[in-house]
């Protein structure tokens, strides 16, 4: 497992191929990337986060995906700091025996991440920063798990 | 002695991202209203307890929860990473 949280920008296709080259034995890799959306007038995007809290809440939710789908090898990366619209911002990948495993735990860990990794987003505009407010279907979405 | 922690809206509210706290409370709730009392910036930032989480030592907690042995608590609003 390992867990990247910083400021710093990275490359989602490097770090694919690196995890990919890194994992022995596994039949699938699925990764998922998210990006600073450019949608309505935000320039980009500001995120703080709790240092310490934050690597043990996503820590411990790597520890129960690794344990559900008998997984090989996982990675998330996660940054804050300022964002400009199309970078990214974080991604997961894993590394499982099967396709359907693999899938699962990646969605599980981006459903988790969204709601218990202590994170909070702002977003600029020309008006001036707003916080994004979370949505009650990502709350919702735990349940599925 | 605690550490009281605040994060994004919270820690715009109050002014402070964290601060040294003296309190007698035994709960989350009763550091709440200690803290309430003390200025309009706090009852401000409290004012609505749904739209706030709290941790105790870098675990989610309830506002029931007791204060015992505890050093850090943190509130902010609910979470939006990913």
């Amino acid at each position: 497992m390992r867990l990247i949280v910083n400021e710093a920008a990275f490359d989602p296709g490097f770090e694919v191929n690196d995890f990919t080259a890194k994992t022995v034995g596994a039949g699938a890799i699925v990764s998922f990337t998210g990006l600073v959306r450019g949608d309505g007038s935000a320039s980009g995007m500001m995120i703080e986060h709790y240092p310490g809290m934050t690597e043990k809440a996503i820590s411990a939710i790597m520890d129960q995906a690794r344990l559900r789908w008998n997984l090989l090898d996982s990675l998330v990366i996660h940054r804050f700091g300022k964002l400009a619209v199309g970078e990214p911002i974080m991604m997961v990948a894993v590394a499982g025996i099967h396709r359907s495993e693999a899938f699962q735990a990646a969605d599980f860990l981006m459903d988790y991440l969204k709601s218990r990794a202590p994170f909070w987003k702002q977003e600029i505009g020309a008006d001036g920063a707003e916080w994004v407010a979370s949505k009650p279907a990502d709350e919702a979405a735990l349940k599925r798990w | 002695m605690i550490d009281v922690l605040y994060f994004a809206w919270v820690r715009e509210r109050i002014g402070l991202p964290r601060e040294t706290v003296e309190t007698g409370a035994e709960t989350v709730s009763g550091l709440i209203a200690e803290l309430v009392a003390r200025e309009e910036r706090y009852a401000l930032a409290f004012s609505d307890l749904a739209s706030l989480r709290v941790a105790l030592d870098q675990e989610l907690a309830g506002f029931d929860a007791p204060l015992k042995g505890v050093r850090e608590v943190a509130f902010f609003p609910p979470m939006t990473g990913g």
